[in-house]
């Protein structure tokens, strides 16, 4: 019988019985829990050798986060992925058929880069497709993390959102602009849904160290040490002494964990395990979650042999609060760029200087097309000068030196496409011939890259959140549905 | 001897989109306590050549790591206008410089 996937799905799987996780059926009293992070970004492209190799250790779990702020706002804010999707695709099956062959769950989380409800359909669909073409049968977990902006403003006026430092300003108008707000789960949804039965949660917005802490904790590990296993192993094999081609291998114990790598020729040391938290980290010792605060300042690193490192003493603080973490982004507006290049060493003696006549030539170019409909504070105007100061702006050290050739990029942004486009048209003769005084005559002096000189960039984001919410309890800023994914007999018949 | 003759590692990066972080690492315990006796790295010396407040600043001496960590605020946050390193990886360069007695 042919059912339409999207309903019966939605009405029967999701009240199929829980079944328990094999582990469990095998009634064996656990004295390690042993995992596999797959990869440190799904899309990444999963070794497969070493996650064989790593399979033969007869991991309970395997993990791997799908999702970073890293990226930049785009990916929250357009909806879009900032892997390629063939590329989680072939991860995706590496991971689906080892967990279900070794029948073992799967845990992905912040799925699409950016973990908004949006980002999360787009990776079940891959997954089903994967699902079904390499016919397994998954019961999955969804679990939604995108925030409803009338519940964003009541935990506002409770005064149940609290920024972080340093934070943007926050307030009704801020949350009705923002395009997206998702909160980052803690282990909490990721533990029900394996209570659930799930042999793949697929998570929205999720701290990536939970992934790995989740079920060791449910199965009554210590928190600190489920929780730091779990950092060091989320970005993969960069807690590795170099990073390589392969996958990072836990077992957790009642007083240690053991971390090692499996892939040709990589090692993890004591130094290369405590060196791996202080990555993308602005402290090294506290990191919050949900639930409270992991302390490493205890934590100790030994090596057991020339791979594998024992790590103990490390810490979860609990909080008197749980808390979730806010990412939002809003809409900037829509830009246009022009790349090009300038070598005229006289106009590069006195760039800045040519340069703000070149942007006052352009502002008085837009204000005669637009008039009183566009004032000089709904639009913006940048330069980024490669070979300069580009990259440290500000805070670049050598001021001083004159570059032989600069790179030129003029960013116009605006509230819509059309009119930054028309900014960068309006752009580029005052770019191509506004005087340099020691020549006469007509001059040409901005070396354009492309034809047509502009290209439009479309939206622009940002970050408008750097805030947790304190929500009432800790289910109500998620939402899991179990379905059944696959080959859509078993589906069928699974489900009746 | 300049500090990137001593250290194995010196990267800045994002520590989420608000936060920059800068490590220092080293290849042996050695150049790293030789570093950390001389006392030249402090939330002083970096305030001054990142232009910010010390206040701003967060510095940690990571012995079991053998590195150090400064960490600040974005001026400008990731990717908003302005930003002209969005992954924060292009910020280390006034520290490569820094000479240890």
């Amino acid at each position: 019988m042919y059912v339409k996937r999207g309903s019966y799905e939605g009405l029967l799987c999701r009240k199929a019985p829980g079944r328990e996780p094999a582990m469990r059926k095998k009634g064996l009293k656990m004295e390690e829990i042993r995992f596999v992070a797959a990869i440190g970004a799904v899309g990444g492209g999963i070794h497969a050798e070493s996650l064989d190799e790593a399979m033969a250790q007869e991991p309970h779990f395997i993990a791997a986060d799908a999702g970073t702020t890293d990226a930049g706002p785009y990916s929250l804010g357009s909806g879009k992925s900032a892997f390629p999707r063939e590329m989680i695709k072939q991860d995706l099956a590496l991971m689906l058929r080892a967990g279900k062959q070794a029948g073992i769950p799967i845990l992905v989380g912040s799925a699409g880069t950016a973990g908004g409800d949006a980002h999360v359909d787009w990776t079940l669909d891959i997954a089903r497709e994967v699902a079904r073409e390499n016919d397994l049968t998954l019961r999955t977990a969804v679990i939604y993390s995108e925030q409803d902006k009338a519940y964003l403003k009541t935990l506002l006026r409770e005064n149940r959102i609290r920024a972080l430092e340093p934070a943007p300003h926050v307030d009704e108008a801020v949350i009705d602009r923002s395009v997206r707000v998702v909160g980052m789960m803690g282990v909490e949804p990721l533990q029900r849904a394996l209570e659930g039965g799930a042999d793949f949660v697929l998570a929205g917005r999720c701290s990536d160290s939970a992934l790995y802490a989740a079920l060791p904790i449910l199965r009554g590990f210590p928190a600190g040490l489920a929780w730091h296993a779990g950092k060091v192993s989320e970005c993969g094999t960069m807690a590795a002494e170099t990073m390589g081609k392969g996958v990072i291998f836990g077992r957790i114990r009642r007083d240690h964990f053991i971390i090692r790598p499996f892939g040709p020729g990589l090692r993890c040391t004591p130094q290369s395990v405590a060196a791996h938290t202080l990555y993308e980290n602005a402290d090294p010792y506290l990191h919050r979650e949900s639930s409270g605060t992991l302390d490493l300042s205890k934590s100790s690193f030994e090596a057991v042999d020339d791979v594998s490192v024992r790590v103990s003493g490390s810490a979860l603080i609990p909080s008197d609060a749980y808390s979730v973490k806010l990412e939002g982004a809003e809409l900037v507006g829509y830009q246009s760029i022009i790349v090009g290049g300038i070598r005229d060493a006289f106009l590069i003696k006195r760039l800045d200087s040519w340069l703000a006549g070149v942007r006052e030539r352009i502002e008085s170019g837009i204000a005669k097309i637009f008039g009183d409909t566009l004032s000089k504070s709904q639009y913006h105007l940048q330069f980024h000068i490669y070979g300069r100061d580009a990259v440290m702006g500000r805070l670049e050290p050598d001021q001083k030196s004159v570059p032989k050739e600069v790179g030129l990029v003029l960013e116009a942004t605006a509230p819509t496409q059309e009119i930054a486009t028309t900014m960068a048209l309006v752009s580029r003769q005052p770019l191509l011939h506004h005087p340099v005084p020691e020549w006469k005559g007509a001059i040409t002096t901005f070396a354009c890259l492309h034809n047509p000189a502009h290209i439009d960039r479309g939206p622009v984001y940002r970050f408008n959140f750097h805030h947790v919410a304190l929500p009432h309890s800790q289910e109500e800023m998620f939402r899991t549905e179990f379905i059944n994914i696959g080959n859509p007999v078993y589906e069928t018949s699974a489900a009746l | 001897m300049k500090l990137a003759q001593l250290s194995s590692l010196i990267r800045s990066k994002n520590a989420g989109p608000f936060m920059l972080t800068f490590d220092i690492m080293f290849p042996d315990e050695q150049s790293y306590l030789r570093v950390k006796r001389s006392g030249v790295l402090n939330a002083a010396a970096f305030a001054n050549l990142y232009r910010c407040r010390p206040e701003a600043v967060r510095f940690f001496e990571c012995d079991n790591a053998l590195a150090f960590k400064f960490s600040l605020p974005r001026e400008i946050f990731q990717g908003d206008l302005g930003d002209g390193d969005l992954h924060g990886g292009q910020q280390f360069m006034p520290l490569v410089d820094i000479e240890v007695p």
